[in-house]
């Protein structure tokens, strides 16, 4: 093996400095030769690297067992309890908010309707107070209408009569002025019929 | 030679960052501490900084460390959960160990001049053989004989099924070989392919026509590490969701 | 001499292995390819089957792999 590199390195000597430098790259790769083969192969070492192999696995296995695994699986699970006891928490306070916004809704369709009633109850003893007032003043009105109406009718009748009066008291006196011997009672008749007509 | 002293600075083998080496001046035997070692140890610290003091404070609202742990911790759960069913998830903390590991050695490697353990046969030979007697052994104990019945597909026509039970019986044995051979190729290939072209990187110091080449080595190296960034991750993944499945068919061998 | 032969019999075998790597690329591009066009047709189902694209992608790119591997085998090992 050894034989072909250096064969190669010979060769290539007597070549230019650049082949030179190729073939000393070359045999970095293709150097070491001498070192038996791959490491990989060399079963002298392997004793060693299973026992340490060995020693390092059981070490790791009995931290990570031991130790490690346990407390990150609690880790996990605590915060996946934790979460999901949030979430349940929150649920809860969710449905909570929700029944208090049905409560006070409910609360305030009650007091709108209460308001309603009260309202309306208002409207009707106000209505019903209007109408009795408004038929008092109406009667009123009424009662005064035919009392006026009443006295205008007396002052009418009163008017009538003292028209007669003067009128038989003019009567007479034109009667006694034209020198005529006036008669009450004729006059009297005279104007009541002339009234009349 | 004109650029000798520079060539042999330079000179490395695109393997042999793969090298296992005692870190200090003993035999390379079972207990010798090696760079293997060393990066496992790191790997290992890495791993309990993030799972360990990075959940300390058990937050509720995580910080950035404990983000990634759960992160890491709900992406595997699911995975065991969904691929091999609720009876699965009883193995989660074995199969959530190979995932850290390799996932955490893989990513570590990137780091350079670091040793990628999981670039090793060695390694993962031991992962995947783990993981094919636990998977055997688990699903003897589950299911007794009816285990069996995995490679005698009884959808097939009846004449058919001694060839089939014959290739499941093969694919069921090359199944470790596969498994850990994939993951250990891919580290393996990436790095020693980062290694190649890191190898005409220096040409400029040496040639005119290092002009051309060390720019475009450079941007090879660049767009490879990127590669690797999804490579490192994709291979624990898919060495992880192998696990799961083969998981599945210890539990449930019917289907 | 024959060392030489021997080598360049590794090497060519090394490049020849190399062709397996393209074939696998052409079957992960067939995998992820044809895992698109049918998240395309159908973008919500496509979630639950990355899972299964990736395993896909892996049984195909290993096979890759393992010409990969057998060509670093001839060239380091051999």
């Amino acid at each position: 093996m050894s034989n072909t590199a250096t064969t190669l390195s010979t060769a290539t000597d007597a070549a230019a400095s650049t082949a030179e430098a190729i073939a000393g790259a070359a045999e970095t790769a293709g150097h070491a030769t001498e070192s038996a083969g791959m490491p990989q192969l060399d079963f002298a070492t392997f004793p060693n690297q299973i026992f340490w192999l060995l020693v390092a696995l059981v070490i790791i296995y009995t931290v990570l067992s031991k130790i490690a695994l346990p407390r990150i699986g609690g880790i996990l699970a605590d915060r996946h309890g934790r979460i999901t006891r949030d979430i349940e928490a929150a649920e809860k306070l969710k449905t909570q908010a929700v029944e208090a916004e049905k409560a006070y809704n409910h609360a305030l369709i009650d007091a709108r309707n209460e308001a309603a009633k009260i309202v309306a109850a208002a409207k009707a003893d106000i209505q019903a107070d209007l109408d009795k007032a408004t038929a008092h003043a109406d009667a009123e009105i009424a009662a005064r209408a035919a009392e006026s109406s009443k006295r205008i009718e007396e002052v009418r009748a009163g008017a009538v009569a003292s028209v007669s009066d003067v009128a038989k008291d003019v009567a007479e006196a034109i009667v006694a002025a034209l020198g005529g011997a006036a008669d009450a009672k004729t006059v009297a008749a005279a104007v009541a019929a002339r009234m009349k007509g | 030679m004109a650029g000798e002293a520079g060539n042999e600075a330079l000179a490395f083998h695109p393997m042999d960052q793969f090298k296992v080496e005692p870190l200090f001046d003993v035999a390379l035997d079972y207990f010798a501490v090696s760079n293997v070692t060393q990066w496992m140890g790191v790997t290992v610290l890495c791993i309990i900084v993030l799972f360990v003091l990075g959940t300390g404070k058990r937050a509720v609202v995580p910080g950035r460390l404990q983000s990634v742990a759960e992160l890491a911790y709900s992406f595997v759960y699911k995975m065991v959960e969904d691929v091999s069913g609720h009876d699965g998830v009883k193995y989660f903390p074995y199969v959530f160990t190979l995932f850290i590991f390799i996932v955490f050695s893989n990513f570590i490697g990137l780091i350079p001049g670091a040793f990628t353990t999981t670039s090793h046969i060695a390694v993962t030979a031991v992962l995947a053989m783990m993981v094919f007697l636990f998977v055997t052994i688990l699903g003897f104990i589950k299911n007794g004989f009816h285990f069996l019945g995995l490679f005698w597909v009884s959808s097939a026509p009846l004449p058919l099924r001694p060839i089939l039970a014959l290739i499941e019986l093969i694919s069921y044995f090359v199944r470790p070989v596969s498994h850990s051979i994939r993951l250990a190729g891919n580290m393996m290939a990436g790095h020693a392919v980062i290694k190649v072209f890191a190898g005409f990187a220096p040409l400029v110091l040496m040639s005119w026509i290092g002009v051309a080449v060390t720019p475009l080595s450079i941007l090879a190296i660049t767009a490879m590490y990127g590669l690797e960034i999804l490579v490192c991750f994709i291979q624990a993944y898919v060495f992880t969701i192998l696990t799961c499945v083969y998981l599945k068919d210890a539990l449930h061998p019917g289907h | 001499m024959t060392g030489d032969i021997v080598q360049m019999g590794a090497y060519i075998g090394a490049g020849l292995a190399c062709m397996g790597m393209g074939g696998s690329a052409i079957g992960v591009g067939n995998v992820a390819g044809n895992f698109l066009a049918g998240a395309l047709r159908n973008p919500s189902a496509a979630a639950g089957q990355t899972a299964t694209l990736f395993i896909g992608i892996a049984f195909a790119e290993a096979l890759g792999i393992f010409s990969f591997l057998v060509a670093l085998l001839l060239m380091f090992a051999v």
